[in-house]
């Protein structure tokens, strides 16, 4: 007697047998009709057409029938909806039952019947069980609010079954609280009205921490869930829900585990980071999550990509758990991935012979894709730690000896990071690399290959054989390595200008006259032209030095780490993004850590060794570039793997107005790509950044000036109206008046004189107006200011009062100052700096904005910026956002960092902004709005 | 939450699906058909799929894939949990979680699912409370079924242990015989490098119990070295005050089989390796090559080795072995290329050996690399991290239970490089 009997089928009509067995009287043969008609059902078979016979047999005492005829409801009410209303009886009966089972089957079952009309009967039959005296009976209840509210969000919220929830909250059977939770915590996602009636409260979460320890671990998971969204009020607060939920790590279940890690990472960001507590709980950290590395692999893996995350926050939690990351060889390869990448993060001057032995065994591993991604690791280590380059490079030419193909090339890609990195150290074996030069059939190698003779032209006596050899077969490569191509045989012909005119000729015409890829066309008549016009400066812009590479790869924007921290456990977390980036429905609350509360002992001591996770490897400060979040070789600057990097463009587009002529071969990686058209036409460049208006001296920056207002209106200046605005010019502020006698007499003597103010604006010269100033005539004056005036802060901020005196009398008024013109032109920060900064600065700073309706991209909002001299530092990508890291300084000497998030498609943008001074904020988010809509 | 479960066989069938909320066309397993077709091994499906509108959450165990499907923000290690636990209670409820039990018990398989979770929210998941629900198979019980002419396979009423502080255990248990048996298991993962040293040495520690107990007995269970614990996770039932406090297990053990408590033993510690292996694998131009193994104990503390089985994995390049143990049988699949030699217990006075010749195929050029060994073993009555139970004792009964605790150290993922 075993259930497959349910699926042996009769040729006779099935649908018709089981219709005759449903309505029999025996019920035995009901049940087992019943029973088929699952079976039928799980199997995917369409058995709808049963419905009235199967409903008809709900009304029963036997537990086990009503069960499956409740579960074939299920699947069927939505279909069969008009007929599904005869259920409703059946239920609120049962909701009456005095077996609490039953009473809470019903209302289980009645809250996944996805039929309104339905719904609405049994509002009165969930408010009762909500109630019920049998907690089992309220559990259930409580999830079948979240079912209703999928169904009918705002007959919920009139019936008032939110208040009927947060009420189960505080109930006293921890199993209700805890299914309580669970369905606010769904409700939340989808419903963001829903928020203020179900917000958390210091009691809340004290009774949810009672409950956390009482309830099932599936309930300990939403507990924890919803105690990591709470933000405490002070550090008390914070360290003493972490004492209560740090017991929690040391459960069974993966999934509490992790939960209770992410509260506790979330709550750290509050307390004094030199506590002993802290210490404590750095030290508890560590065992939990290499416990989770010994569970199944899908567990592991999701562990794996949470502890990515942690240790980019605070490194020293598993610093010396290096070796739980070694891959064993029948780990699956996407645990082996992820083991790689923290292996990486982890590495440092004390343990990277280990590593290196390790990866050095892995490059012989038969999974292609693990070897190539151990390679680019050895590559990494390199990078990363100096002393230990030499070894890596060593082990590097080992593996080039194997010939292994695959091997090979990523070899050759990763030693041009190496050269980049540590110019003039290793060239020496660029021989051993030319050996296998036949064997490179993949783009990104060719390239590599190609960017080092051309690099390393003068070293390599048959450079020009080389590349020659590469032009052949020119027009069948890929636009990756044909650019390179082009980009070294023109080095080469300026190192080596004697013997290879000939082989530079032929790649200029190869580019440019058989070529349809404008890219590359553009290149070559750039190189032809510089090359015929100016040697000179064709030497300067393609051989000029390049910024090295920085060592610390792959690390995730400040900001998303921080929101993803708060995120660890989810889904969020493992694929690196922030949930309204990919889960639909979910209501964009962004989550960010908490504040320190103690923020004046920070200050006090900036950039300890835990605000900043990096400062144990930071070094090189010259180096500039961070490549790529995917790949390490995006950042050649004139390599076109995957472009340069938006921060290096950014570099190079900010230099170029300082110095007139362009100094890095990079430039014309950018020319090339834009098209020369634009280049020569001179207009369509200019929404690039500006890069190009600027070399060519086009078109320059041009502030914007706020149009002129009535500052002193006729009525009140006894004739004399006033108009007027501010701009900035030439790095200096002007005041823009316009003077208009509607009185009956010409006026003489203007003079003008500012009042104290915030920024201590005064003029730098005495008031030029055409004098005498003839009635219903008006004469404008531009009257230079500087700040060296006496400072008193005002109120608002940015007024500035101002007196104006002519023959008539004094008059007195104020005007505002546009935040914009006090921002100069020195206000760009580097790279590194910024970061720095942004760290040092509390995160009880920053704020956020939004900045609505903007009708443009991310290049043309850092144009506009920029003409405005708020600086774009880096531009990055983050899961199809730009993200703009931007900065300014005001002419006292105040810094201001900003992030701008642009989502496409969104003309709403996101503005953080982090700097000392609070006052400020006003001002400048009223600037980037007006810049931004100008 | 969780949406909806698909299993699925090794061949592609999705042979059976469960909705805990709106139907999901079961096409949504083509996306995971595609990742499957992509990975080369079944293991090697990345554990969780995005979908333009939902997410496949899955696990691979015996040889079926368990594939969730959700559409919101859940944490996915909940989902995994609960499927792995989902897999633990039809194997306790069926002997064995495969296709064919599976299909055998269709109607319990859809009961027990829908019992486990309400709307995706997991209801009830602990096995004591299932079984009082949804009696398990049981051949005695059919049989009484078919005479009386009555079904039992659904309990009538509210399962004792749901709502109570302990939901692990019922009340009412009885039995004649009283008994609580515990198995000290540690399982040694390594990774021992070609010139015998060790790269990484760890023990993966377990405490399963087998508690038979009437009534409501309260366990205190003390180690003599509990200072060896820093890294530990419990069952829900472990006081976890008292142990943070006094160094001692305190509990009310479920009723059945279950595990007390997992612990780690990191690299940091000092773990002793048992046996080691010498190897000399070479391949020679010419398609052949030499093999040559010997295993041999280590540090045991007297104990024999015994269940000693050898695992290679041949490179793709290898066509046959030829091989001659000392001891023990030996088989070579020749699809999987992998080597199994089942040497037995290790007598110390003659170490097993196995030697012979590799055949390549011709023209495939000569493996880059020399396969990983994996050893297997057991050593009973010892615990290898020198754990050791000091005292059992009970309070809340009267009777006088029967103790026994066991020793085991076994392999886990102990590997050699060659």
């Amino acid at each position: 007697m075993t259930d497959s009997k349910y699926f042996t089928t009769t040729k006779k009509g099935e649908i018709f047998e089981l219709k005759a067995e449903l309505n029999s009287d025996k019920k035995e043969k009901k049940k087992e009709a019943v029973k088929k008609v699952i079976a039928s059902m799980t199997v995917g078979k369409d058995v709808s057409a049963l419905f009235t016979d199967v409903v008809n047999c709900m009304q029963t005492e036997n537990l086990e029938l009503k069960k499956l005829v409740y579960l074939y409801l299920m699947n069927y009410a939505k279909s069969q909806s008009d007929t599904a209303i005869i259920s409703v009886n059946t239920f609120v009966k049962d909701c009456e039952d005095s077996n609490p089972l039953i009473r809470a089957l019903a209302v289980r079952t009645m809250g996944c019947i996805r039929v309104d009309k339905i719904t609405e009967y049994l509002c009165e039959p969930l408010r009762k069980c909500l109630k019920d005296e049998d907690p089992y009976v309220r559990k259930t209840a409580a999830v079948c609010v979240a079912k209703m509210h999928d169904i009918n969000a705002q007959l919920v919220e009139d019936q008032g079954f939110l208040d009927l929830l947060k009420d189960l909250l505080s109930d006293s059977n921890p199993m209700v609280v805890a299914n309580a939770v669970a369905a606010i915590s769904e409700i939340l996602e989808t419903s963001p009205t829903a928020q203020q009636s179900l917000e958390m409260n210091i009691g809340t979460i004290n009774k949810l921490l009672t409950a956390l320890n009482e309830c099932s671990e599936w309930g300990q998971v939403f507990i924890l869930d919803a105690i990591s969204n709470y933000n405490p009020k002070d550090d008390k607060e914070a360290q003493s829900i972490c004492e209560r939920v740090t017991p929690r790590l040391a459960h069974a279940n993966a999934a509490v585990v992790l939960s209770a890690v992410k509260v506790i990472m979330k709550l750290m960001e509050m307390l004094d980071p030199h506590s002993d507590y802290i210490t404590m709980l750095v030290k508890k950290l560590s065992p939990p999550l290499v416990t989770l590395l010994s569970a199944e692999p899908e567990i592991q893996y999701v562990a794996l990509r949470n502890i990515n995350l942690i240790v980019q926050k605070r490194s020293d939690i598993l610093k010396a758990e290096m070796k739980v990351f070694f891959v064993k060889y029948n780990d699956p390869i996407y645990v082996k991935l992820e083991k790689l990448d923290i292996m990486i993060r982890l590495t440092n001057q004390g343990n990277i012979a280990q590593v290196l032995a390790e990866l050095k065994e892995y490059a012989t591993e038969v999974d292609v894709d693990f070897v190539r991604k151990s390679v680019r690791a050895i590559g990494r280590c390199a990078i990363k730690v100096e002393q230990a380059a030499e070894r890596c490079v060593s082990t590097l030419l080992d593996l080039i000896q194997t010939k292994v193909n695959y091997v090979v090339q990523e070899a050759i890609v990763v030693i041009k990071d190496i050269f980049r990195k540590y110019p003039n150290k290793y060239e020496s074996i660029i021989a051993t690399l030319c050996e296998n030069l036949d064997t490179l059939d993949e783009p990104e190698a060719r390239a590599s290959m190609i960017w080092i003779i051309g690099e390393y032209a003068e070293r390599i006596d048959n450079a020009d054989e080389l590349l020659e050899s590469f032009l052949e077969g020119f027009q069948d490569e890929n636009t990756q390595v044909q650019l390179q191509l082009l980009t070294a045989i023109v080095k080469l012909f300026l190192k080596r200008p004697t013997d290879t005119q000939e082989l530079v000729q032929q790649v200029l015409s190869l580019a440019t006259q058989d070529s349809d890829n404008p890219d590359l066309r553009d290149r070559g008549y750039i190189y032809w032209r510089l090359l015929s016009t100016d040697p000179a400066a064709a030497k300067e812009v393609v051989l000029a030095e390049k910024p090295l590479i920085s060592e610390e790869t792959d690390l995730l924007e400040p900001t998303l780490l921080d929101e993803l921290i708060c995120h660890i456990s989810s889904l969020a977390s493992v694929y690196h993004k922030p949930p309204n980036a990919f889960v639909e429905g979910k209501a964009s609350l962004r989550r960010s850590l908490p504040p320190r509360s103690q923020s004046d002992s920070m200050d006090a001591q900036p950039a300890s060794s835990l605000e900043s996770p990096t400062s144990n490897v930071s070094s090189a400060p010259q180096a500039t570039v961070i490549p790529g979040a995917d790949s390490l070789i995006g950042d050649l600057l004139d390599m076109d793997l995957g472009g340069p990097t938006p921060f290096q463009q950014q570099q190079m587009y900010q230099q170029m107005p300082q110095q007139s002529q362009p100094q890095q071969s990079g430039v014309v990686d950018f020319l090339g790509g834009e098209g020369l058209d634009s280049l020569l036409g001179g207009g369509g460049g200019m929404d690039s950044l500006g890069g190009l208006g600027d070399i060519f001296g086009a078109a320059s920056s041009n502030s914007y000036v706020p149009p002129a207002e009535v500052w002193l209106p006729a009525s009140k200046g006894k004739g004399l109206e006033i108009n007027g605005t501010f701009a900035r010019k030439n790095g200096q502020i002007f005041m823009e008046l316009t003077f208009t006698n509607k009185a009956m007499q010409p006026m003489v003597g203007f003079a003008i004189q500012f009042n104290r103010n915030s920024f201590g604006l005064t003029p730098a010269s005495p008031l030029q107006v055409q004098s005498p100033l003839i009635p219903n005539s008006s004469a404008s004056a531009s009257l230079q200011l500087n700040t060296s005036g006496q400072i008193q802060k005002m109120d608002p901020l940015l007024m500035v009062q101002v007196a104006v005196k002519n023959s008539i009398d004094v008059f007195y008024f104020s005007s505002m100052i546009p935040q914009h013109v006090l921002f100069t032109e020195d206000g760009e920060m580097d790279k590194k700096e910024f970061l720095a900064s942004w760290k040092e600065i509390p995160t009880t700073n920053e704020v956020q904005y939004v900045i609505t309706d903007v009708q443009h991209n991310a290049d043309t909002v850092s144009q506009k910026l920029r003409n405005n001299n708020i600086f774009t530092i880096a531009k990055r990508n983050v899961e199809g956002q730009d993200m703009l890291y931007q900065s300014l300084k005001l002419t006292n000497g105040i810094k201001v960092l900003a992030e701008l998030k642009i989502a496409p498609g969104n003309p709403n943008f996101t503005l953080s902004m982090k700097c000392r001074v609070l006052d400020i904020y006003t001002g400048i988010q009223t600037a980037y709005d007006t810049i931004l809509h100008n | 939450m969780i949406h909806s479960l698909f299993i699925i066989n090794n061949t592609g069938d999705v042979f059976m699906e469960k909705h805990w909320r709106s139907v999901i066309n079961k096409s949504i397993c083509d996306y995971f058909f595609e990742a499957q077709s992509k990975a080369t091994n079944p293991e090697d499906i990345p554990p969780i799929l995005s979908t333009p509108h939902h997410y496949l959450i899955n696990i691979y165990r015996n040889n079926l894939h368990f594939v969730a499907v959700v559409t919101t923000e859940v944490p996915p290690l909940f989902v995994l949990e609960f499927l792995h636990r989902v897999c633990d209670i039809f194997e306790d409820y069926f002997g064995d979680c495969n296709e064919s039990t599976l299909k055998e018990h269709y109607v319990i398989v859809f009961e027990l699912l829908d019992e486990m979770l309400d709307n995706g929210f997991p209801l009830a998941m602990e096995i004591n409370v299932l079984k009082e629900l949804i009696k398990p198979p049981n051949f005695l019980r059919t049989i009484t079924d078919t005479v009386t002419g009555k079904s039992t396979s659904v309990g009538a009423t509210l399962p004792t242990g749901q709502l109570s502080n302990i939901p692990w255990r019922r009340t009412g248990v009885k039995y004649t015989n009283n008994e609580a048996y515990f198995d000290v298991i540690e399982e040694i993962d390594a990774i021992i490098d070609k010139n015998g040293t060790t790269v990484i040495a760890e023990i993966q520690g377990y405490i399963d119990c087998l508690i038979k107990l009437s009534g409501m007995p309260d366990l205190t269970l003390t180690f003599i070295n509990p200072r060896l614990l820093d890294d530990v996770s419990f069952h829900p039932c472990v006081r976890f005050k008292r142990w943070e406090s006094e160094k001692i297990l305190s509990f009310v053990p479920p009723d059945g089989h279950f595990r007390l408590m997992s612990y780690h033993i990191g690299s940091n510690n000092m773990v002793a390796i048992p046996l080691y292996v010498k190897h000399n694998i070479s391949f020679r131009e010419g398609s052949s090559g030499r093999f040559d193994v010997t295993v041999c104990p280590k540090q045991t503390m007297g104990k024999s080795v015994e269940n000693v089985v050898v695992e290679v994995p041949f490179p793709k390049a290898v066509l046959n072995v030829t091989l001659t143990p000392s001891q023990g049988k030996y088989s070579f699949d020749p699809v999987s290329k992998m080597m199994t030699w089942e040497v037995g217990k290790i007598d110390t006075s003659k170490l097993p050996n196995i030697k012979g010749s590799i055949s390549l195929q011709t023209g495939a050029g000569i493996p880059e690399s020399n396969p990983a060994i994996t050893v297997m073993f057991s050593i009973s009555q010892m615990a290898v991290s020198g754990l050791k139970v000091n005292r059992l004792d009970m309070y809340g009964e009267k009777y006088k239970p029967f103790k026994g605790v066991k020793y085991l150290t076994r392999a886990g993922k102990f590997q050699i490089r060659t």
